[in-house]
């Protein structure tokens, strides 16, 4: 081949390269346009009343049902759904994500180790409607019988079954992230720490967790960011009632089982339901969004050793 | 005395980290455990994998949903590898520190952390009605192909850095072109890694739902697409429908006896991911013993 047609070829190597790289910035525009675009439409929509009222409507109202024949836009019920059920997750996933991390990381043999690997990055590759229908026939009973000896009546859907598999399923992601920061603390300081005499215990929590603190909770942030984006598991067991209550016994909706519910019906485009699941998706992608920035920012903090 | 407590609680947090690891396990085997009892007896049944769904738990089965899950996941495996590998290439070999790299760098992570309805609402506000692609298995692939892209990009870049740079100098000494260097050999090193990302990335879509319920995948669909070698068009613009949508369709009816089509629908994804873990888990393992740096 000759040097130049080879130099030409290697041209159009390089622009496609570059080319294919830029689509993850197409990607992340196309989103953006889509959810803005709409979500804009959404708020100057006649049914919600025209732009300055629509936008005072979706954060005062308290009730949400832009499906139904009068119009209410509010968008609280949902957000509070969504933040219950991540709130119950969270409770989970903080503690026993913690001690699993610092049990493996500083306490666990090598045997060990490589034995419960496999099956926690199994449990994150398990689809996250078998999870749903694991809370909805599996979890949900099991509180029931147990309520039920305390004389409390559970609703077959509710927010904490949802909540508590939520919290499993996002644990072996923030368990492995907590880890990887433990881990990224220098063996000299807890060195230092046995040379003067402290425990394996107190070496674990005074010195490697503080150290690596600003890693665990980036991983919990990006733990909090799933938990509030996850769709499926609460479609199918925390209901489909849009509903402003902290009681984690009731059935609520999110702001993902709001958009699933209503993708299921008949769209037509640019309709009112249409365009409030935008309106609603841009909320959710904003959420994560705050979500993913704080982690960045906190890891940004990490101390260099 | 206070050294026998020292070790007492060395112990006792010993015993509630193995408790804690054995509740996580416990509970991912009820799962594997509930799936296999609930749909014990549509798991065997070979009707179960041959026929449509129907109106009649008895007779409905998952015939259309695995194959269209096949078509769509093709679909998805080609688009994430045509554009996720060389933008890993790009990034980890020719993007150096420029301003355009960087950008895109931090875009991509934050790409990998936006929740995947996102996706299906920029699938529908986009490639549903604004491309116009219809609510097809076109539209479907892409989707899902973009969900695994910010996956391989991540290990495109890993596996590539594994490779030392005596290789890349070598081959430029040599006078090799970047094309030549890529092609002859960078991917020939990393392709395990990058095998092993493509994999896991089609376990995680595979399981996927909520994308591809907002750009209105079908839950009752009769018919299977034209076969892509008699009308490849008529295959990429056929109406789908997809394994997990299929579940969440028979989970969210009343009927008991759905639930138990849902259960064995389930444990058959549930095998599938298991088997798509372990080829990674081998391949990765293998190429770690063949290219030894």
């Amino acid at each position: 081949m000759r040097i130049e047609t080879k130099k030409k070829l290697d041209l159009i190597f390089k622009g496609f390269l570059v080319l294919t790289a830029f689509t993850s910035i197409l990607v992340t525009i196309g989103i953006v346009i889509a959810l803005l675009e709409d979500t804009i439409r959404f708020f100057n929509h006649p049914e919600g009343g025209g732009f300055p009222s629509s936008l005072i409507r979706f954060f005062t109202e308290k009730e949400w049902t832009p499906t139904f024949v009068t119009k209410k836009i509010g968008i609280l019920p949902l957000l509070c759904g969504t933040f219950l059920i991540a709130g119950i997750a969270m409770c989970i996933s903080v503690p026993l994500g913690l001690l699993i991390a610092v049990y493996l990381s500083e306490f666990a043999s090598h045997r060990v180790k490589e034995a419960v690997k496999p099956w926690l990055d199994f449990l994150e590759a398990i689809p996250t409607v078998v999870y749903g229908y694991f809370a909805l026939l599996g979890v949900t009973p099991l509180l029931q019988w147990f309520f039920r000896k305390f004389d409390i009546e559970v609703q077959g859907m509710n927010a904490l079954s949802p909540g508590i598999v939520l919290g499993v399923m996002i644990l072996p992601f923030t368990a492995s992230l907590v880890e990887d920061s433990l881990r990224g603390v220098p063996h000299y300081l807890r060195e230092a720490s046995y040379s003067l005499g402290a425990s394996k215990l107190k070496t674990a929590f005074g010195v490697v967790i503080p150290a690596a603190k600003s890693g665990i909770i980036a991983a919990y942030l990006l733990g909090a960011s799933r938990a509030v984006g996850e769709t499926m598991v609460v479609a199918v067991a925390a209901g489909m009632y849009p509903n402003l209550t902290l009681n984690p016994l009731e059935p609520v909706q999110t702001i993902t089982g709001y958009i699933v519910q209503v993708a299921l019906g008949d769209l037509p485009f640019l309709s009112f339901e249409y365009l409030s699941i935008f309106a609603a998706g841009f909320l959710l992608f904003l959420l994560s969004l705050f979500f993913n920035l704080m982690a960045i920012y906190v890891k940004s903090k990490v101390e260099r050793y | 005395m206070k050294e026998n407590k020292v070790r007492f609680k060395e112990k006792l947090f010993e015993i509630v980290g193995v408790l804690c690891l054995l509740f996580v396990l416990t509970f991912l085997f009820s799962i594997i455990l509930k799936l296999f009892l609930d749909g014990l007896h549509r798991i065997f049944d070979l009707k179960f994998y041959t026929s449509y769904p129907s109106r009649f738990p008895q007779e409905a089965g998952i015939l259309s949903a695995w194959v269209d899950t096949i078509y769509v996941m093709i679909g998805a495996i080609f688009w994430s590898i045509f554009l996720g590998v060389p933008a890993g290439i790009y990034l980890e070999e020719f993007g150096g520190k420029g301003r355009l790299a960087r950008i895109i760098e931090a875009n991509i992570t934050n790409l990998s952390a936006v929740p995947s309805i996102v996706y299906g609402l920029l699938a529908l506000g986009i490639f549903v009605y604004r491309f116009k692609f219809g609510e097809s298995i076109l539209t479907a692939g892409l989707t899902l192909g973009l969900l695994m892209l910010p996956v391989i990009v991540v290990t495109t870049r890993e596996s590539l850095r594994r490779i030392p740079r005596a290789i890349r100098e070598g081959a430029y000494a040599l006078g090799a072109t970047n094309y030549e260097l890529v092609f002859h050999h960078l991917l020939p090193y990393s392709i395990g890694g990058i095998l092993t990302g493509v994999i896991i990335a089609t376990s995680r879509a595979i399981g996927e739902t909520a994308p591809l319920l907002t750009i209105g995948a079908l839950t009752f669909i009769a018919f299977l697409p034209p076969p892509p070698w008699e009308d490849f068009i008529g295959m990429l613009k056929s109406p789908f429908t997809f394994l997990p949508i299929q579940i969440f369709n028979w989970v969210s009816r009343p009927q008991e006896a759905f639930h138990k089509n849902a259960a064995a629908a389930g444990f058959v994804l549930l095998v599938l991911c298991l088997i798509l873990n372990s080829v990674s888990y081998y391949l990765r393992y293998k190429m770690r013993k063949k290219y030894q740096w």
